[in-house]
């Protein structure tokens, strides 16, 4: 298999594919970075290109709102050029670039650079989310109207915590002021403390440090009660508790302005993963009982939880080659993101509707776009074959980081073609 | 509701299930724990001979790779390897070359390249043997020396044997584990030992905030009180209680410990008459036991320490044995896990 990376013509067409949303076969037309139009498949669309898409289902791109490019900083985890192929290579258009890079993304020079860096080198779409602190302390507010300024689509605090409530408190009151979305991973940490597990039966019979459910469930039930009082739009990031959906439900009805991700290995995968120790599935927060992996799944099925993210943290090797508790938490997932999907439904534990919705629509409206397939919107398209299986390895991973959540294992559904903005980021001709 | 460990049990025994490596008890059937008890009894007889040698390891090399501090279990482990007739190095890593920055598999590479046939591994983090295992080229056996919180499965096996000794077998026993469970890789693998063997009964008495989530699913019952849970009690096991505890709020004083937890002759006197004491070392007198239990007739605590060399031995020796065998299953030496 080879891969094109040719740029587009100026008008392309799309033949034979069918919309994932609709199950339709047409012609997609595009023209100049938007989708000119979206006709029968036998209409004469004139275009100077023209790639089969046969057998292929044609989606909006995938929008991740979780995502580690380890740029600036990081670079033997990863740099925007590797990780944004990566995501081309999963279906993704566009990335929120997570502001735990080094430097921190706390200030709109920093924001500049990997913008910059983006307009050179990625296949996709970067759209970076700034520190809601400076330097991810959780103690002083960064500035925050600057960031936005400088292309933030968000202010969050990446996987640290603010633990003081009154800097969160005032975190919200401040981002409210300029109509900002904050994003934060729930977690207390002084009930997580040093645990890297999930508190439960597994941790319990290998004597791992076990983070219990009350270290997320106080969190978010504190910042949905400071998210009602100052009014701001509150994401939510990654969710691991059944209770935590139970009182994201309960906030959507009092109508707090919230939503809510989960990462797809937490549907997963549940503790049971680490029971032979495999720092591979050390993430945080931590994969939880099957239980709370039952109503993570209810949640996105009934919309209660908005999008499913990748939470994509490459890192090399050395990372991952220790003793569990030493090991970096995360796992390198943004390439089989829709295979694992794509797997939930084969079990009957998602439809594929409710999957593309969490990969594209509502994941988009949580930072304000759209992501759909009609004339006039950007070209911003997956095809991809849901019946064809492959197999991740070192030899067709894009990634620096090796350590995906399903080794040797064959899975569902091959991206064939990935467009952004009408330029064609990934391509894999047909075997 | 148990839940299987099979990574772990294809790792650490071959395929006709001999073991290759000793990492923990889970996914080791009662024949097994019973033939490294046997085996055990015979080495005994070495240590009351006037040369106490035994050929089985000899030239081989075991390194005693220690990342954190032991006394006892190391000196035993060395004693151990050369009444088999091993080279014994001892190796502490804690002021070696992890704190010059070298990672751990860094400083594996560098010992295998000394052509070690077998690394006893202490260490302070969970899994930590279970990576090295991984890890290592094959051929080169694993013995778990304590591993954080996770498991101390010779510990467990010498008293098992101490048990056996005094007790003839495990069945009908009822046995008590008291104090600090959530911190204990001895307790996590006496209370794996005890139910694959057959006691009837495994108790764990401490406050709830020195004990693991879930605790019963490990196959014990919970007693808060003490005084109720020696009642007719043929074993009673003390843990060593860390003074940090006071510190992360988890107990309010040694003194009130003492008063609720501590084994002293009235609450001994609660138990079955032919009782016996046991504690895994080193001990706090005044803190978890009263010194004239420590002391006193039913006490067992230093046949536990003579029956850990034994025990190390065979362990060691079966290990090798083990190895050896996959060593002839394959003889290019590509055996992997």
């Amino acid at each position: 298999m080879s891969v094109i990376t040719e740029q587009s013509s100026s008008s392309l067409a799309l033949v034979g594919g069918r919309l994932a949303a609709t199950d339709e076969k047409v012609t997609l037309v595009i023209r100049d970075g938007r989708i000119e139009a979206v006709t029968g498949p036998d209409s004469n669309h004139g275009a100077d290109r023209v790639i089969d898409v046969s057998g292929c289902l044609i989606s909006p791109g995938f929008v991740d709102l979780c995502c580690n490019l380890r740029e600036p900083g990081n670079g033997q985890k990863g740099s925007i050029a590797t990780e944004s192929r990566a995501a081309a290579h999963g279906g993704f258009t566009t990335v929120c670039a997570s502001p735990e890079t080094s430097p921190i993304n706390d200030s709109g020079a920093v924001t500049n650079l990997i913008l910059d860096v983006a307009a050179k080198r990625s296949s996709v779409r970067v759209l970076p989310v700034g520190a809601i602190t400076r330097g991810l302390e959780g103690e002083l507010l960064s500035d925050m109207a600057g960031l936005a300024a400088a292309g933030c689509v968000a202010m969050g605090n990446g996987s640290h915590t603010v633990g003081n409530a009154r800097v969160l408190r005032r975190c919200m009151a401040y981002a409210q002021t300029f109509g900002l979305t904050v994003m934060f991973s729930p977690e207390n940490r002084a009930l997580a403390a040093d645990g890297y597990a999930h508190d439960g039966l597994v941790a319990s019979r290998l004597g791992l440090l076990g983070i219990p459910e009350v270290a997320e469930t106080t969190a978010v039930m504190e910042m949905l009660l400071l998210a009602e009082e100052t009014g701001v739009r509150l994401h939510l990031s990654q969710l691991s508790c059944a209770r935590s959906v139970e009182m994201l439900m309960e906030a959507r009805r009092r109508n707090i302005a919230v939503t809510a991700d989960v990462a797809m290995h937490q549907l997963l995968f549940t503790d049971s993963a680490l029971s032979g120790f495999d720092s591979r599935y050390h993430v945080r927060p931590p994969l939880r009982s099957e239980s709370d992996r039952q109503a993570l799944l209810a949640g996105v099925r009934d919309g209660v939880i908005d999008a499913i993210t990748s939470q994509h943290q490459p890192h090399d090797s050395a990372a991952k080659q220790a003793p569990l508790a030493a090991t970096e938490p995360g796992l390198s997932t943004i390439e089989t993101t829709l295979s694992m999907g794509l797997l939930l439904v084969q079990r009957g534990e998602l439809s594929q509707p409710q999957l593309l919705r969490a990969l594209t629509e509502s994941p988009a409206s949580v930072i304000g776009c759209r992501a759909v397939i009609e004339p006039g919107a950007p070209a911003d398209i997956c095809v991809f074959d849901p019946g064809e299986v492959w197999t991740p390895s070192a030899s067709n991973l894009c990634s620096v980081g090796l350590h995906h959540p399903v080794p040797s294992r064959s899975l569902p559904g091959v991206v064939r073609l990935t467009l952004c903005n009408g330029v064609i980021a990934w391509s894999l001709q047909p075997a | 509701m148990t839940v299987q460990d099979s990574p772990t049990t294809s790792l650490q025994l071959t395929e006709d299930g001999q073991l290759r490596h000793f990492l923990t008890l889970d996914g080791l059937d009662r024949a097994l724990l019973t033939d490294i008890l046997d085996t055990a009894d015979s080495f005994i007889e070495v240590g009351e001979r006037s040369i106490k040698k035994v050929p089985l390891l000899r030239g081989r090399t075991v390194v005693n790779l220690f990342f954190e501090s032991s006394t006892r279990t190391r000196s035993t482990f060395e004693l151990a390897a050369k009444r088999l007739s091993a080279d014994v190095l001892n190796l502490d890593i804690n002021t070696s070359a992890t704190s010059k920055g070298e990672s751990l598999s860094d400083t594996l590479l560098n010992l295998e390249a000394m052509a070690s046939d077998m690394f006893v591994v202490r260490h302070s983090q969970s899994g930590a043997p279970h990576f090295i295992a991984e890890s290592v080229t094959p051929g080169v056996a694993i013995i778990n020396a304590g591993d954080g919180r996770h498991a101390h499965p010779t510990q467990a096996m010498l008293d098992m044997q101490t048990i056996r000794q005094h007790k003839g077998s495990f069945e009908g026993l009822k046995v008590a584990i008291v104090g600090d469970v959530l911190h204990s890789r001895v307790a996590r693998s006496q209370i794996r030992a005890l139910r694959e063997l057959g006691a009837a009964e495994v108790r764990v008495i401490a406050p709830a905030t020195l004990l693991p989530r879930d605790v019963e699913s490990l196959g014990c019952t919970v007693d808060y009180d003490m005084a109720r849970g020696m009642r007719d009690l043929d074993v009673v096991i003390m843990l060593r209680l860390q003074k940090e505890r006071m510190e992360g709020a988890l107990l309010p004083s040694e003194r009130e410990f003492y008063r609720l937890y501590g084994l002293s002759r009235e609450k001994l006197a609660l138990a079955h008459p032919e009782c016996i004491v046991m504690h895994p070392g080193p001990i706090n007198r005044g803190v978890e036991i009263e010194s004239a239990v420590a002391d006193g007739p039913q006490s067992v605590i230093l046949d536990q320490v003579t029956n850990g060399i034994a025990i190390r031995m065979a362990v060691m020796s079966m290990a090798m044995g083990g190895q050896m065998a996959d060593r002839n299953r394959q003889p290019m030496g590509g055996v992997t896990p």
